[in-house]
Formats: structure tokens, sequence, C-alpha cells
């Protein structure tokens, strides 16, 4: 973590949350949760009601397909941190590691739904290029995704073009997978808020 | 359908208009990712366009220009935000202009 302050510098009562997640989970808390956690009312709280519906509220799109997209973000960011995590909640949300490994090594032959598909090739051009065009719509609403879906995806995509640059400036250690699995359970069980 | 409209307009409310220890005006220029002097410049634009090529000495550099940690992490939310905010409306003013000829 590049701020001393995002590392240590937390209230009593995140600190002792903290210890309470080692305590029950074995892990030490990941630097998602710290970032969220560091003064929450100026970033963590208003955020974390972005990405609670984004990715848990009403939505066509399954939690496996929206960690997905997160992961796929992700991977076009770069973000290590954020690819592995979403990763392991969209590979346990699926119950099936194959479908986003595949998903995340090539696009095109990956065994997913060509609307998801076409929403995650528009999604990749979106974190690529910072724009989107009437042209790359069409084609995903050809694809068979419907406007809600589109919408849906858009929000996804905006929760994590936020967190995987943050992930990246504040520079998020990259713990093992055992913690990643821990993080998996617990945000499938009680998602964002 | 996800709604996140409210929730949205509340992000950036909060971290443009609330309290915080950098100034509003260096944090709405750091949102637009514009009007920033060096090297608070470099970082924020770093973040907007290629956030995994921030490096410690770009920290330092803003550190040393006599910027708190406080202030450091309020700034690059706020280039964070503002960048992923207009990437998002692009993608909705995309959307709309397809939905209006399908």
């Amino acid at each position: 973590m590049r701020l001393a302050v995002l590392d240590k510098g937390h209230s009593f009562g995140a600190k002792l949350m903290f210890g309470m997640i080692r305590l029950f989970s074995g892990q030490r808390v990941v630097d998602a949760v710290k970032l969220v956690m560091y003064r929450p009312e100026f970033y963590g709280n208003p955020m974390k009601r972005i990405t609670h519906e984004a990715m848990r509220g009403p939505s066509a799109w399954s939690v496996g397909d929206r960690e997905l997209m997160a992961a796929y973000v992700s991977k076009v960011n770069g973000t290590e941190f954020c690819i592995k995590a979403h990763s392991a909640v969209a590979g346990r949300a699926y119950q099936d590691d194959a479908r986003v490994s595949a998903t995340l090594a090539d696009l095109d032959t990956a065994p997913i739904s060509e609307p998801l598909r076409a929403t995650l090739a528009m999604l990749g051009k979106l974190a690529r290029e910072n724009t989107v065009d009437a042209g790359d719509m069409r084609a995903v609403l050809a694809a068979g995704a419907s406007r809600a879906q589109v919408e849906d995806a858009l929000a996804v995509a905006l929760a994590f073009n936020v967190t995987d640059r943050l992930a990246d400036a504040f520079n998020f250690a990259v713990p093992g997978p055992e913690a990643f699995a821990s993080g998996a359970k617990f945000l499938l069980a009680r998602g964002y808020r | 359908m996800a709604d996140i409209t409210e929730a949205r307009k509340g992000v950036v409310a909060r971290i443009l208009e609330g309290e915080g220890k950098a100034s509003r005006e260096q944090r709405k220029a750091a949102f637009d990712n514009a009007g920033l002097s060096e090297p608070l410049r470099t970082l924020i634009e770093k973040v907007a366009k290629s956030a995994r090529t921030v490096t410690d000495q770009d920290v330092a550099a803003v550190r040393a220009a006599a910027l708190s940690e406080d202030q450091i992490f309020e700034l690059v939310v706020c280039g964070a935000v503002g960048q992923a905010m207009r990437q998002h409306e692009r993608g909705l003013a995309a959307l709309a202009a397809a939905a209006e000829r399908v």
C-alpha cells in the first residue's frame, strides 16, 4: 500500500474489526478492505452503495456473470488484485473455475452465452479506449443483450473502473489464493455493503 | 434492473462538495483531470489513463510538494472516480444512440 494512512491510519473501531476478521478467517485483511475502511464517510461508504447495487441488485445477469464482468474489466485494466479477487468470486458463484479462466484467456472461444460475450467485449473496449460508440452498442443488442442488461453491465464496469484505478494507484498487495478464496466466500454471502 | 442513479450522485457530491483535507477546487480539478500543476498533474493523469503505471516516485513527488497523505488519498479518489464516471456516461450515451435506431 503506497500511502501509510491507508495501511495503518484507521480508526480504533476499524482496527478492532480487522483483528476480528483475522481471528475468524485466519487471513490478514486485504488492501481492498483497508481502502474502503479508511475515512469511510469520504469514499468507502458512498462507493459501496454503487458497488453493491451493481453486483447484487436486481438484474437479468446472474451474480456469476457480474463477477465475471468485474474480473474481465480488471484484466483489461491490468489490475492483478481485482482479477484474482473477482475470478475467485465468479468461479465460486458459477461453481466453475474453468469457465472463468477460459473467458479471461480467450473471450472469442470461451464457453459463455453470446450476449455475455458481446457485453464483455464492449466493456473491454470501454476500459481500454475510454469510450464506445453506438455501433459497439448495436453489436451487443444484436447479440441478444437487452438494453437493461447493457445498463447493468455499465454499472458493474463503473464500479471496477474506479476500484481498479485505486488498486493500482495505491499498489494493493496481492495475497495468496487462500485469501481470495476466503474473500470470495464472504462476498458471495454478504455482498459489498 | 439495478439502479445506481442516486448512489452515483451521492459519491460525486460527497467527494467534490463534502468536507475534505484537499480544497474543493483541487478535488474538482483532479476529478476533471484538468487544470492541475506538477507534480500532481502527472499523478492524476496516470490515475485516469494508466493507473498501473503509477510509481512510488510519482506519489513521493506529490508528497514532497507539501501535500499530506490525506490530501493525496482524496485527490487520487477524485481522479479515479472522475475518469470512471466519464467512461460510464459515454457508455450510456452510446447505448441511448444505439437504442434510438433499433
